[in-house]
C-alpha cells in the first residue's frame, strides 16, 4: 500500500451547470500519511472537489482515484464500501438534530458495527474527550453553540478512524483556543491512527501549521502547491496576495459580474442595483 | 405606419401564445416526470425497507411521534363529529319515526366513511405535514448528506421507518376515530335525547356487518396511510434545501395528500360498496 497515493485526482474538470465550470484541469496527489492543505478564496470550488472525492459529484472529464477505487466508475454499493473507509467534517457541522451528542457520535458504530454497547460508549467518550466535549454527551445539538457543534462533528466523523478524513473547513467559528487544540488533533489523529487528510480551509496560518502539501485553488484551477516553507518563500503574486490577505492581485475578490457601473446605472436590472445599494450602506 | 403596429402587436401576441404552450407543455412534462419519480422512490423504499423491520425499534419511535401524538386531536374531532352525528341524524330519523335506528346511523357513517375520510384529513396535517418538514429540514441542514456520506442509505435509515410507521399508525387511528365517534353519537342520542339505550346498541350490532363494513373502513384507512406517508416522505426528501422549499413542500403534502384521500374515498367506495349491489 505504502507508495501508492491516497488519494490522485488528474486533470478533472467540473460544472454545476455547463455554462459556467467550476473546476478546470485540476490535478493533485495525497501521499499515505500526510495531511494536505487546499485553500483558496470563498467559492473557488473547494466545498465542490471534496464532494468529487467523496463521490458526490462525477467529474466531467479526468480520473479521480481513492483508496485505489476510480470514484466514477463505481455503482451506489462500491461507493458505500469506499465511504466506510473515508471520514467527512461538514462545514457546517450537518449534526443529526434529533439525537443527543452521544447519539451523533455513536450513529456509525451503531449502524456499521456489532460492537456491544458498553465498547461503544467507552469508546464515544472517548473520542468526545479528545474534542474536549464530554461533559455535553446528552445534550442536543441545537443547544450547542456553532463552535461546539463543529467539535462533536469532528469527533463524529472520526468515530470509526476512517483511512481517509476530508475535513471542510474546520478552522471557522472556533475560538482561538478550541482552533489551536483542533488543528493540533487534526494533526495527531492523522499521525497516530495512519491516516490520509485533506484541509479545505483559508486560514492561511492554521492551515500552514498542520499541513505537510499545500495546493492553492483558484479560478476552478491549481495556481500554486508546495510545502508550506517554499510557499512562504515564494515570489508568485497569489501566493503573497493570499497569505498577506489583500483584495489587490491576481486573485479576484468579486464573483464575476458585469460592469458595475452598468449595474448601477442599467434599467433592466432594477432589482440587482437595489441589491448593490443596500449592500454598500450595509 | 398603422398596419406596421398592427402586425408587430400581432407578432408580439403570437410569441406571447408561443411562450405560453411552451411553458404549459413544459411544466405538464415537469409534472409528469415528477409523478415517475416519486413511483421510483416508492419501488426504492420499499424494496429498502429491511431496516425498518429489523430494527423495528426505529419505526417504533416514528410510531411514537406519528401516531402517539396525533391521538389527542383524533380523539377530541372524533367526539364532536359524533356528537354532531347524534343530533343532526336524531332531526332525521325521528322525522320517520325511526329514532332507535341513531346507533346504526352513527356506526355506519363513521366506519364506513367518516372515520377513515376525516381520520386521514387530521392524519394529513398533522403528521404528514411533520413529516415532510422534518425530512425537508434534515436535507437542508445536509444531515441526509452527512449520512450518506457515512455510507449509511438514508431512504433505508430515515424514510422507510416513517413510512411505515405512518401505514402502521393511520387505521389505529381511524378506529379510535370511529369509537370515539361513537361514543360521541351515544352521548348526544342516549343520555341527552334520551334514545332507547338497548335499542341503540343492538340494532347497531344487528345492523352493521364486520366484513362488508368494518373490513371495509379498515382497507380505506389502510389505502389513505400509504397514500398520505408517501406523498408526506417523497415531499420532503424531494424538497429544495432551503427555508422556501421546506415550507412549500409541506404545504403541498396537506394540498396533495388530501385531495388523494378524498379522491381515493370515492374510488374505493364504488368499488366496494357498488360492486355489492350489483350483485
Ligand atoms: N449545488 C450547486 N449548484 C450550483 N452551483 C453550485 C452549487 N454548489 C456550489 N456551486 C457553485 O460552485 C462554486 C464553488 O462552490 P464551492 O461550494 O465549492 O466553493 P468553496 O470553495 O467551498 O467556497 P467556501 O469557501 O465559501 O465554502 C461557487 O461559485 C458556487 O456558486
Ligand atoms: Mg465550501
Amino acid at each position: 500500500m505504502a507508495g501508492l497515493p491516497v488519494v490522485e485526482i488528474d486533470k478533472v474538470s467540473f460544472g454545476y451547470d455547463a455554462a459556467r465550470p467550476v473546476l478546470q484541469g485540476v490535478s493533485l496527489r495525497v501521499e499515505p500519511g500526510s495531511v494536505v492543505g487546499i485553500m483558496g478564496q470563498s467559492g473557488c470550488g473547494k466545498t465542490t472537489l471534496l464532494r468529487l472525492i467523496a463521490g458526490w459529484l462525477k467529474a466531467g472529464a479526468g480520473a479521480t482515484r481513492v483508496l485505489g477505487e476510480s470514484v466514477g466508475e463505481l455503482d451506489s454499493e462500491g461507493l458505500f464500501a469506499l465511504r466506510r473507509k473515508m471520514g467527512m467534517l461538514f462545514q457546517f457541522g450537518a449534526l443529526f438534530t434529533d439525537m443527543t451528542v452521544f447519539d451523533n457520535v455513536a450513529f456509525q458504530m451503531r449502524e456499521h458495527t456489532d460492537l456491544p454497547p458498553e465498547l461503544i460508549s467507552d469508546l464515544v467518550m472517548m473520542k468526545l474527550e479528545a474534542v474536549g466535549l464530554r461533559g455535553a454527551a446528552q445534550m442536543m445539538p441545537a443547544e450547542l453553540s456553532g463552535g461546539m457543534a463543529r467539535r462533536v462533528a469532528l469527533a463524529r466523523a472520526v468515530a470509526l478512524d476512517p483511512r481517509l478524513m476530508l475535513y471542510d473547513e474546520p478552522f471557522t467559528g472556533l475560538d482561538p483556543i478550541s482552533l489551536g487544540v483542533i488543528a493540533r488533533l487534526i494533526r495527531t489523529l492523522n499521525d497516530s491512527l495512519g491516516q490520509s487528510s485533506i484541509v479545505v480551509s483559508h486560514d492561511v496560518e492554521e492551515c500552514f501549521g498542520i499541513v505537510d502539501y499545500v495546493y492553492f485553488v483558484s479560478a476552478g484551477q491549481i495556481v500554486a502547491q508546495g510545502t508550506p516553507a517554499e510557499l512562504r518563500g515564494s515570489a508568485a503574486s497569489f501566493v503573497q496576495q493570499f497569505v498577506r490577505g489583500e483584495a489587490d492581485g491576481p486573485i479576484p475578490f468579486h464573483y464575476p459580474a458585469p460592469g458595475y457601473q452598468a449595474d448601477l446605472d442599467g434599467e433592466e436590472t432594477q432589482s440587482s442595483s437595489l441589491a448593490t445599494a443596500q449592500a454598500c450602506h450595509g | 405606419m398603422a398596419e406596421r403596429t398592427v402586425l408587430a402587436r400581432l407578432r408580439t401576441v403570437l410569441a406571447g401564445l408561443l411562450q405560453g404552450f411552451e411553458r404549459l407543455g413544459h411544466g405538464a412534462s415537469a409534472k409528469i416526470w415528477r409523478l415517475g419519480y416519486a413511483a421510483r422512490f416508492f419501488a426504492y423504499l420499499l424494496l429498502h425497507s429491511g431496516t425498518a423491520f429489523r430494527r423495528f425499534g426505529l419505526t417504533i419511535r416514528e410510531i411514537y411521534f406519528t401516531g402517539v401524538l396525533s391521538m389527542t386531536i383524533i380523539l377530541v374531532s372524533g367526539l364532536f363529529v359524533g356528537m354532531v352525528l347524534g343530533l343532526q341524524g336524531y332531526d332525521t330519523l325521528q322525522r320517520y319515526g325511526s329514532s332507535e335506528a341513531l346507533g346504526v346511523l352513527v356506526a355506519l357513517s363513521l366506519v364506513r366513511e367518516l372515520g377513515p375520510v376525516v381520520a386521514g384529513l387530521l392524519f394529513a396535517s398533522r403528521a404528514g405535514s411533520a413529516i415532510t418538514a422534518e425530512i425537508g429540514l434534515m436535507k437542508a441542514t445536509e444531515q441526509i448528506a452527512a449520512m450518506e456520506m457515512m455510507a449509511v442509505d438514508p431512504i433505508a435509515r430515515v424514510v422507510a421507518p416513517r413510512f411505515w410507521a405512518g401505514v402502521i399508525s393511520m387505521p389505529l387511528l381511524a378506529a379510535l376515530f370511529s369509537a370515539m365517534g361513537i361514543f360521541g353519537g351515544y352521548l348526544v342520542g342516549v343520555q341527552l335525547i334520551g334514545v332507547d339505550e338497548g335499542a341503540f346498541w343492538s340494532q347497531m350490532q344487528a345492523s352493521v356487518d364486520w366484513r362488508e363494513d368494518v373490513m371495509n373502513g379498515v382497507v380505506k384507512s389502510v389505502v389513505f396511510g400509504v397514500a398520505v406517508t408517501w406523498i408526506a416522505v417523497f415531499e420532503g426528501y424531494d424538497a429544495p434545501p432551503t427555508a422556501e422549499g421546506v415550507s412549500g413542500a409541506t404545504t403541498r403534502t396537506v394540498v396533495f395528500s388530501s385531495l388523494a384521500i378524498l379522491a381515493l374515498d370515492f374510488v374505493l367506495t364504488a368499488l366496494m360498496f357498488t360492486g355489492g349491489n350489483a350483485k
